[in-house]
Parts: C-alpha cells; sequence; structure tokens
C-alpha cells in the first residue's frame, strides 16, 4: 500500500495544489501567531520538505505504518446496514482497526519521526476526547520520547479511561484549568508551552487546523486513509466509489479521506459536522455550517465566534467534535464547491450508533457515528449498486460511559 | 508624524527612557480602567497600553488571561471599551495603544477597527498574533490614517528577520525578552542586554522592552539600552484584586508600584 507523500503531492493537479507558500488554501489558513512561534513553524515546514525528499524517511513510515499501525486498515461492504437502510451500498474504511483504535496514529506516527529529525527531545500535544492523547503518548512511548499532553478538567472527567491510558503508556496529562476547560483551551495550553520550549520540544498538533504548515503535514500523513480507499475501491468494486463521506470536528479524518478525492471529480464528498442538540447558538459545533470566516489558533477558517471575535461555547456529545474551528483546506474545499458539508444532530448519531452495533457488530466512535448516520441517511433510496464510502474514523469503546449517561443508564 | 514618535523624539533630545504600564480594558469595569489610565499618566507614565480580551490568548500567560477571562464573563464588549477610550484619552497626557488579538480587529473589520479607534484617541496597534508576512494590509490601512503598527521582535528572531520586522513596524519596536509567555520573571536573560544593543544599530526606531519586566532592578539593568521598558503582568496582578477591595486602595497601590519605577528610570 502507497504511502508515498512527494509522489502524490507531485501528481496534485492546480486545483489541489495548496496551500501555496503562505500556507494559503485560498484565502484560508495562514499563520496568525505570535512572533515567537515563527521560528519553530519555519524549523517545521523546512524539515518536512526535507523529509518528503528522503526516500530513507518513506520507508521508515510505511514499515510503521504496516506493522505498528496495522495498515492497510481494511475496506468493508456493511451489507446488512446497507440492506436495513435500503438503497445504496455502504462501504466502511476501518480506521477503527488501527491500533489505539483510531486515525489519529497514522499522524503522530509521521510527527514524531520528524521531531527526531529536528533533534527534538521532548513532545507536546492537546488532545480533547483522548484519541489524539493517547496516539500521541503510543508514538513517544514507541520511540523513547518523553510526552506532555495538555487536556482540559473538563473533558478530563469526561474521558477517564483515555487519561489513564496515557498514564500507562508514560506520558504526563496536564489538566487545562482555563477559559472552557476543553479542546480549545488545551490548544491555547499547549501553545503556551510551546512558547516557551521551541528549542528542544515539538508540538504534535492533532488535527488539520493551527498555524502553516500542520494543516499540510496533518493532512498529508492522513491522506493514506483516501489513498488506501481508492485502491481498495478499484480492487473490489473495480471503479470508485460515488461518494464519500466523513466527520468533521478540526477535520482530520475527514481531510486524509477527502484529499486524494479531489482530483477525482465525479465523486461526491460530504463533511458532517455536529449538529448537537439543535442549531441555536451554543447547541452545536458547526463552523462550516453556521460559523463565519475568521481567526481562531494561528490559522483563518470558518469559526463560531461572537460579534466581537470572541470565540463561542459550542456543544456536541462528542468531544472530539466538540471545537468552534475547523481546518482551512476544509474552507476552501467549501467555498469552492468541492465538498458539500452538512451537520447531524447528537441523537441522530446515537441512532446510527444502534444501527451500526446491532446489524454489523461494529461499535463505532461518537464522532464516527455522525458519518455513519449521514452515510445512511444519504443511501437511502439510491440505486443498489451505488457505493457510499463513509470513513469510521474510529472505535466506539472509549464512549461506553459517555453513552451509559445519554441512555440513563448506570452501572453497579 | 504620530504622537508615539513624538513622544519619543522628545525623550530621545532629552535623553530620557519611557516606561508603558499594561492594563487590562474592562477589568474589573471600564471606569476602573479609566480611573487607572489616568492615575498611572498623572504619576509619570509615558505611554499605556490597553489589552483588548480576547477569550484565547495564546501569547499571554496566566496572569493577564485571567484578567481576560474575569473581563469577558462581565459580557465586556468592544464598544463599550471604544465608547471609555474615547472619554479618557482626552484627559491623558500621553499616548495609548491597543493590544488586540487580530481575531477581534478582523471580526471588527480591519478598516472599521483603525477608524474606531482613532476616533477613539488611540495612537497605535500591537496586534501579538499577525506576524510581519500576515501584516502588509494592516500596516496600509494603520499608515493611512496615522496609526503606528507596533512589531515584535523576540530572541528566537533570525536577525535578517528582524531587521525587516523593525523595516515596517512604525511608532516603535516591541522587543519580547524571553521566548515564551507574558508574565512576571525575577532573572531576565543575561544576553538580553546585548541583544537590544544590536538591534538599535539595525534601525532607527525607538526599542522597547517587554515581558517579564516587573522590577525596579529590572529598570535600572534594562533602561540604558532600550527607548522604554514595558510592565503589564505586575500591574495586572495589583489589579485583580479590585473586586475585593476599596478601589481608591489599589489605585492608590498601582500608582506607588508604577512610581517606583518610573523613579528607577536613569
Amino acid at each position: 500500500m502507497s504511502t508515498n507523500i512527494a509522489s502524490s503531492a507531485e501528481k496534485r493537479d492546480a486545483a489541489a495544489a495548496v496551500p501555496d507558500k503562505q500556507g494559503r488554501f485560498g484565502s484560508f489558513g495562514g499563520r496568525y501567531v505570535p512572533e515567537t512561534l515563527v521560528y519553530a513553524l519555519d524549523q517545521l515546514e523546512a524539515e518536512y520538505a526535507k523529509a518528503c525528499a528522503d526516500p530513507a524517511f518513506k520507508a521508515e513510515l510505511e514499515d510503521l505504518l504496516k506493522h505498528f499501525v496495522g495498515r492497510p486498515s481494511p475496506f468493508y461492504h456493511a451489507k446488512r446496514l446497507s440492506e436495513q437502510v435500503g438503497g445504496a451500498q455502504i462501504w466502511l474504511k476501518r480506521e477503527d482497526l488501527n491500533h489505539t483504535g483510531a486515525h489519529k496514529i497514522n499522524n503522530t506516527i509521521g510527527q514524531a519521526l520528524l521531531t527526531l529529525r529536528m533533534g527534538k527531545t521532548r513532545v507536546i500535544a492537546e488532545t480533547g476526547a483522548g484519541q489524539h492523547g493517547v496516539a500521541t503518548a503510543t508514538a513517544c512511548a514507541h520511540f523513547g520520547l518523553p510526552c506532555v499532553v495538555y487536556m482540559g478538567e473538563e473533558d478530563i472527567r469526561r474521558q477517564a479511561p483515555n487519561v489513564f491510558s496515557m498514564k500507562l503508556l508514560g506520558a504526563e496529562v496536564r489538566p487545562v484549568t482555563s477559559g472552557s476547560r476543553t479542546l480549545r483551551d488545551a490548544v491555547n495550553e499547549a501553545m503556551r508551552d510551546w512558547m516557551s520550549s521551541v528549542g528542544d520540544t515539538h508540538y504534535i498538533l492533532g488535527s488539520v487546523v493551527g498555524p502553516h504548515p500542520f494543516p499540510q503535514i496533518v493532512r498529508d500523513f492522513q491522506s493514506v486513509i483516501g489513498r488506501e480507499t481508492i485502491e481498495q475501491s478499484i480492487e473490489r468494486i473495480g471503479r470508485l466509489p460515488n461518494m464519500a463521506v466523513a466527520c468533521v470536528g478540526g477535520g482530520s479524518n475527514a481531510a486524509g479521506m477527502f484529499y486524494p478525492f479531489v482530483e477525482h471529480k465525479d465523486v461526491e464528498l460530504v463533511g458532517v459536522e455536529a449538529g448537537g442538540r439543535s442549531n441555536d447558538p451554543g447547541q452545536h459545533a458547526a463552523p462550516l455550517t453556521y460559523g463565519k470566516p475568521g481567526v481562531l489558533h494561528g490559522s483563518f477558517s470558518y469559526v463560531m465566534q461572537d460579534e466581537d471575535g470572541q470565540t463561542s461555547d459550542v456543544h456536541s456529545m462528542s468531544a472530539g467534535l466538540d471545537y468552534p474551528g475547523v481546518g482551512p483546506e476544509h474552507s476552501y474545499w467549501k467555498d469552492a464547491g468541492r465538498v458539500r458539508y452538512t451537520s447531524c444532530r447528537d441523537d441522530e448519531a446515537m441512532r446510527a450508533f444502534d444501527a451500526l452495533a446491532m446489524t454489523e457488530g461494529i461499535m463505532p466512535a461518537l464522532e464516527s457515528s455522525h458519518a455513519i448516520a449521514k452515510g445512511m441517511e444519504l443511501a437511502k433510496g439510491r440505486a443498489k449498486d451505488d457505493v457510499i464510502v463513509v470513513c469510521l474514523s474510529g472505535r466506539g469503546d472509549k464512549d461506553a460511559s459517555e453513552i451509559a449517561r445519554i441512555k440513563g443508564v448506570k452501572f453497579g | 508624524m504620530s504622537s508615539i514618535d513624538q513622544l519619543f523624539a522628545k525623550l530621545r533630545s532629552e535623553n530620557r527612557k519611557a516606561l508603558m504600564p499594561f492594563i487590562t480594558a474592562g477589568d474589573p469595569d471600564v471606569a476602573f480602567t479609566s480611573a487607572v489610565l489616568q492615575e498611572l499618566v498623572k504619576r509619570g507614565a509615558h505611554m499605556c497600553e490597553v489589552g483588548i480580551p480576547y477569550s484565547d490568548p495564546i501569547a499571554d500567560g496566566p496572569v493577564i488571561q485571567a484578567s481576560y477571562t474575569r473581563a469577558l464573563e462581565k459580557k465586556i464588549k468592544l464598544c463599550d471599551i471604544l465608547t471609555m477610550l474615547g472619554e479618557t484619552t482626552p484627559k491623558l497626557a500621553a499616548p495609548a495603544v491597543t493590544m488586540v488579538s487580530y481575531a477581534i480587529v478582523y471580526r471588527h473589520g480591519v478598516e472599521k477597527y483603525c477608524d474606531d479607534v482613532r476616533a477613539a484617541g488611540v495612537a497605535g496597534l500591537i496586534v501579538p498574533d499577525l506576524p510581519v508576512e500576515e501584516s502588509p494590509q494592516l500596516l496600509k490601512i494603520c499608515s493611512a490614517r496615522e496609526l503606528s503598527l507596533i512589531q515584535l521582535v523576540t530572541p528566537l528572531t533570525p536577525r535578517e528577520r528582524a531587521i525587516r520586522i523593525c523595516e515596517t513596524s512604525t511608532g516603535f519596536v516591541y522587543y519580547v525578552s524571553v521566548a515564551g509567555i507574558t508574565g512576571e520573571r525575577t532573572q531576565l536573560p543575561p544576553e538580553l542586554a546585548e541583544n537590544v544593543a544590536w538591534l538599535r544599530q539595525q534601525t532607527k526606531l525607538p526599542i522597547c522592552i517587554g515581558f517579564g519586566v516587573s522590577q525596579p532592578e529590572h529598570v535600572r539593568l534594562l533602561a540604558p539600552a532600550a527607548d522604554g521598558l514595558i510592565v503589564g503582568s505586575a500591574i495586572v496582578r495589583r489589579i485583580a484584586t479590585a473586586a475585593e477591595r476599596p478601589r481608591e486602595e489599589v489605585l492608590k497601590e498601582v500608582g506607588d508600584y508604577v512610581e517606583t519605577l518610573i523613579k528607577s528610570l536613569p
């Protein structure tokens, strides 16, 4: 399975040749950061360019993805789910079967390798649901790098098992008590750490957000999802799918799925944001659907803000989608009309979770359940030989206690 | 010539240095912010930096960040701050600049923000999350309005880049003393004075040092190397007590503190 970053970069057509040298995806992206961080970002950009041109780097990454992560991840025809929906065939890209149970590891392994190349000896990361934190702690344990994970106090409470896992893997989890005490504050705190530690520390950002070059680097490392999907589609169904669907918080699994498909204009791409409880302000986390372009966390992109530019509170039952911003490339794809963005409410995602668990014996993460729900909706009534691929970005075990709470079930 | 240019021209001709306090607008309310600004200028502050509260200030340490959170919890709005500044700046015998995130400037409208602060008597802008590559548009808009756009240089800025930043900065250059966030520090890096001395040879613009400056000893040590010093967290920390203490008492304490620093200038 190909993980060839540089050659895929060469193959980009004009529409896909983003970002430019300023880190712009059209008008989105860029670098809105304190001067102190510019040095670290320049260093990262230069090292990444060197790594892309280095066959040894690509070989090492490919080897780790195969033998440590367990790639390629399966491409699975969810026959019983498709039958129940009644319409197009639903196929699942099984990122939930990766080591650590989600797509996040594709990026953390790549960035850990970059950390070593830059000669840096310490890693920091932010995490919301804890999936990126666990994936970073895992990569750091693998390479023997000390790792500090910033996590909002509120998320620590909601995601206790992942916090424990990170500690078992040798990472230090630092509670963030400022602001809303969730993912967005964890990003702020990691940035603050990095301001004082850029000399010896790399910040492994977990999504396609933040200042250039992070949105590009994370997208490239996650693009293995879309590349494998293309190869597997051709192998299994003899053609490309009609549609690919993925959930969008910051948007890393979606960017990884969509990017290789961008040039295949006949494949419809659908991004699903967290519709939360309703479309009232503060009740959802859907900046591409309800937000406006603005600046957050070093990047210009769609964001949920008030009229003064203060970041709004958002809500999703899924901690990984509970984020007021989104990667700049998604904003670019939205405005270019290449990807259609829509949203899915908490209750719809919950029903999709139940449906997939009962028909296929697969418990999806609550994040991925949003994509499943939209995939089911879009499959309904379509021709039986149409194929919809849904990115099953993570497994649902981590959400068991949250789901019990939502369903009103008490243990013991 | 902006009022900041005039200030430094005068100070340089008299071989004097500037002290610039930073305070957060709206902590605990805009009325007190106005009172503090007037008190500090009365005590001899040469310029004031007014922080516009922002929900996600990544360059700020815990003290300033907490002051932003307190102000925002009380639903402070940009329009209230602008009104307060419009009423206060005519009473100040010193220029005021706003320290503001680009997130706020962009959402308000870049031209509108500049028009509105100009109308409120503000002399310049510090936009800590707008590095030189992203700033040409704002610089043009500021220049057309005689607003200074103060750029930052840090110990990690490569020298060529530092020169480029100085070329686009107006008013003065803000030299960040340490690679890190705002906040009081007992010790400042030993190479600081040397770095600033190098920078002073590269530009005619005044250079002011900020981040970590809080003690009279810092002022005595650093002032000769620069044109001015900026003090933030040490003041904001004192103002933080204004919610539960008599305001006159806090005002006097902050005034006394700033006066001590000013007396330590050469």
